[in-house]
């Protein structure tokens, strides 16, 4: 359990792994996640699942390379193994028959809003997607994309491929011209991201769905990190999400929360960085060495 | 038999001193000697009718036991006290003692009761000392399976007792390590975690499969394990934490106790960045509450480095749940209390994290349903306290997961699952519940408790089959 399959790079700072735990790929459902922890002194990592293989038992994760544990994690290779893999926690999404939907999914919110885009389409959705990054080389599953969606826009920042824009641009077009045939939105990405998506489809009354990526420790309700303000009252967002209306959402709060720890983020990953640099040289040093005594 | 010359005070337990020790995780008191043992259980009048048996929730037998202890006969004592406590080491540390078996203690009257709780303590670190507990030799296999969901105090138990009954247990739990409570929220200073896990290596030791990172309700349904056992406990503790509801309760740097504590215990924050969870340290402390959890949160901030770290309690000293010995021990390391203090707003500043928390100041009214008088807020009383870091340990309930999942498990008021008090039994054949789940946040010995009685009714559910 818990072994890596197989892993790709999606991007320098986009890798997939596929993990076996056929428990959870047994019960695992669009819209869920996991908590992974790399090892005994690592931290407690929500990902969504991307994807999973209920006969092989194998869930796959994606994640970007944002901090010290994302990066740690990117150095796990085929047959290492993680401490930790739990779930599937948080509540699936609601699939339903709605008529024709948008499925937006930004930088590596492409993961987890293709397996959302895949239950809508099976459930007869007309799906509409819209995929953005920053550039190029950061986008991936366009082809996965395209599979599940009866149309797919992509949009990049930098107009290195695509359209030269922000997911927020053709969003808003596709309200404009066919709003009223639109029964619903889904967002995944960013924080600021799926907070411009709300508000761009709050004036056009179109129900917007975001999948919220905020701080957490046990991911089971426990510990309240998680919590979000919404208008109805206060959530937890492992448990009660974490899918929630994007209209109700205090996005601002949100925002300050999920930086909390941004300066104990860039300290550990200095920390790290300078670990790996010492191993580095100590492991030149040691090869010089037993080169040098000819052991 | 001779009068017993009376000794009126408790002999004393080394500590650690607080100015040392705050800069420490290591635990506070030493424990007794052998001879500080030997004096102090001699202070016991083996009374006829002792009345510390009835205050204890699981009527140890106390006077037999500090018999033993006066005479010398360590192991004695430990057999005597295991027959009704599966957990002394852990009991002995933080049972209330003041509310239940010393309150009542017959010296109580005039002196200070019997050291109770220490000499438990005494007792199953001795014992400890000697070497690995051995395993009794165990009855052969019964062929019945038993889930237990949850591994604190009431899931190790009840798992213990069932293996040593001859049936085959899995523990369930959602944590990457077993122990609940005692792991992630009692801190190491009180509480070493080397004796939870002893604990939970004497139930691996009798045969007991431990499955950690494992949800029930999420990874599978207790419906899901109804098929695969014959029968279920539910140890899965009152782990929801509750919030103020008050403005500002969500900016920056407000934890639940839980978050914290679990945060700094569980996460090893205090070893960032060796270890990689992050947790805010506060050079202003602020904690809401007044119970062991509230002490417990304000001892750690200061251990992680706060200046000062106050708790705001709504009500007066006396009416403090906290464990006598934690509040004396909270104050000799500086803590400083603000009674009779209701908070009613967090205010942050322009990055959204709390700068200050504004209280109201309370007198007390007319006794309310605890028999408890009434904090009642003094209008225009407004003040503000300055904090970095504000903890909220107001209490918590059952997690609603189990619930949610299983419309037809029967919860009652505050979200405890409902049983049957003298099986244990709740609302689905096959399936019991204990500790926290069941009452509420409660305490150590009461879950403990609930293990020794849910165990010996599923014994007898699974071999007469009769619900
Ligand atoms: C900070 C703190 C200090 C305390 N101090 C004291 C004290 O001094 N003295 C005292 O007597 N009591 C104290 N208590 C209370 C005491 O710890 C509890 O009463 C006791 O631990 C309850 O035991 P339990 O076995 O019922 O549950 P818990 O110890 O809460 O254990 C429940 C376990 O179940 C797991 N679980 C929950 N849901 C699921 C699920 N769906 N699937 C799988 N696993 C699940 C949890 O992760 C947890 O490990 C304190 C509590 C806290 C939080
Ligand atoms: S009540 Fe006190 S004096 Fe009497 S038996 Fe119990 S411990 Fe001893
Ligand atoms: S992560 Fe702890 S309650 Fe959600």
């Amino acid at each position: 359990m818990n072994r890596i399959l197989e892993k790709q790079v999606l991007s320098d700072v986009t890798k997939l792994m596929v993990v076996e735990a056929p428990l959870i790929a047994r019960k695992a459902q669009a819209g869920q996640f996991v908590i992974v922890r790399i090892s005994e002194r690592s931290e407690r990592i929500p990902l969504t699942i991307a994807d999973f293989d209920r006969e092989a038992g194998t869930i796959t994760l994606i994640f970007q390379q944002v901090g010290k544990s994302t990066e740690e994690m990117a150095t796990l290779e085929v047959g290492d193994h993680f401490a930790t893999v739990v779930g599937p926690l948080g509540r699936p999404t609601e699939i339903e028959r709605y008529g024709t939907v948008v499925c937006v999914g930004g930088g590596v919110g492409i993961a987890p809003i293709y397996p959302i885009a895949r239950a809508l389409k099976e459930a007869g959705n007309t799906v509409i997607s819209i995929i953005g990054a920053r550039t190029r080389a950061y986008l991936f599953w366009e082809d996965r994309m395209r599979a599940v969606s009866d149309e797919l826009i992509i949009c990049t920042d930098d107009g290195s491929y695509g359209r030269k824009a922000l997911v927020t641009e053709p969003l808003k077009e596709l309200l404009e011209t066919r709003g009223n045939e639109i029964a619903r939105v889904w967002a995944i990405g960013p924080t600021i991201m799926m907070k411009f998506v709300s508000l761009t489809t709050k004036p056009f009354n179109v129900p917007t769905i975001v999948s919220l990526n905020t701080i957490m420790v046990d991911g089971t309700g426990m510990c309240g990190g998680c919590r979000v303000e919404l208008t109805s009252g206060q959530r937890f967002v492992c448990v009660d999400g974490p899918e929630f209306d994007g209209h109700q959402v205090n996005w601002d709060n949100l925002l300050a929360r999920v930086q909390f720890y941004r300066e104990q983020e860039r300290l550990a990953l200095e920390h790290w960085r300078h670990k790996c640099r010492l191993e580095e040289v100590v492991a030149q040093e040691e090869a010089r060495t037993s080169v040098a005594t000819g052991r | 038999m001779p009068k017993k010359e009376i000794v009126p005070k408790k002999t004393p337990m080394a500590e650690q001193p607080p100015a040392e020790r705050i800069h420490n995780f290591n635990e506070v008191p030493y424990g007794y000697t052998p001879e500080e043992a030997i004096a102090e259980a001699r202070r016991c009048l083996e009374c006829k009718n002792p009345r510390c048996v009835e205050g204890c929730p699981v009527g140890i037998d106390i006077p037999g036991f500090l018999k033993l202890i006066a005479e010398g006969d360590f192991q004695g004592a430990a057999n005597l006290i295991h027959q009704a406590n599966a957990l002394p080491a852990i009991t002995g540390r933080v049972c209330p003692q003041e509310t239940q078996c010393e309150v009542v203690c017959a010296l109580c009257k005039k002196y200070e009761p019997v050291a109770i709780g220490r000499l438990e303590r005494f007792v199953a670190d001795w014992e400890a000392a000697q070497g690995v507990l051995p395993v009794p030799p165990l009855p052969p296999p019964t062929g019945k399976k038993v889930a237990v969901v949850g591994s604190g105090p009431a899931g190790i138990t009840v798992a213990a007792d069932l293996a040593k009954m001859g049936h085959e247990v899995t523990i369930f739990e959602a944590l990457h390590e077993p122990g609940g409570v005692l792991i992630y929220g009692i801190p190491e200073f009180r509480l070493p975690k080397e004796i939870v896990r002893r604990e939970v290596d004497y139930v691996r030791r009798l045969g007991v499969k431990i499955v950690t990172d494992f949800v029930v309700g999420r990874t599978a349904t207790l419906e899901e394990l109804l098929q695969e056992f014959d029968a279920v406990f539910l140890g899965t503790g009152a782990g929801l934490p509750w919030f103020l509801n008050i403005p500002g309760e969500n900016l920056s740097g407000v934890y639940s106790a839980n978050e914290y504590l679990t945060r700094v215990n569980l996460m090893k924050a205090y070893l960032f960045p060796e270890y990689d969870t992050p947790v805010a340290r506060g050079r202003r402390v602020v904690t809401i509450g007044g119970g062991n959890v509230a002490m417990d949160a304000a001892r750690t901030a200061l251990r992680m480095g706060a200046e000062e770290s106050i708790i705001v309690y709504r009500r007066s000293r006396e009416e403090m749940p906290a464990r006598l010995e934690e509040i004396h021990h909270a104050e000799e390391e500086g803590v400083q209390f603000m009674l009779l203090t209701t908070p009613i707003a967090f205010h942050g500043d322009e990055q959204g994290r709390v700068k200050e928390l504004e209280c109201l100041r309370n007198e007390l009214g007319e006794p309310d349903e605890s028999g408890r008088r009434r904090p009642v807020a003094i209008p225009g009383s407004n003040f503000r306290i300055p904090c970095d870091l504000a903890i909220i340990a107001i209490g918590q309930s059952p997690n609603p997961l189990i619930p949610t999942t299983t419309p037809q498990l029967k919860i009652g008021k505050g979200g405890v699952v409902i049983v049957d008090e003298k099986t244990m039994k709740t609302s689905i054949k096959g399936v019991f519940a204990g500790g926290d789940v069941a009452t509420g946040g409660a305490t150590v010995i009461l879950a403990m408790g609930h293990a020794r009685i849910a165990a010996k009714a599923i014994d007898e559910y699974l071999r007469t089959g009769e619900w």
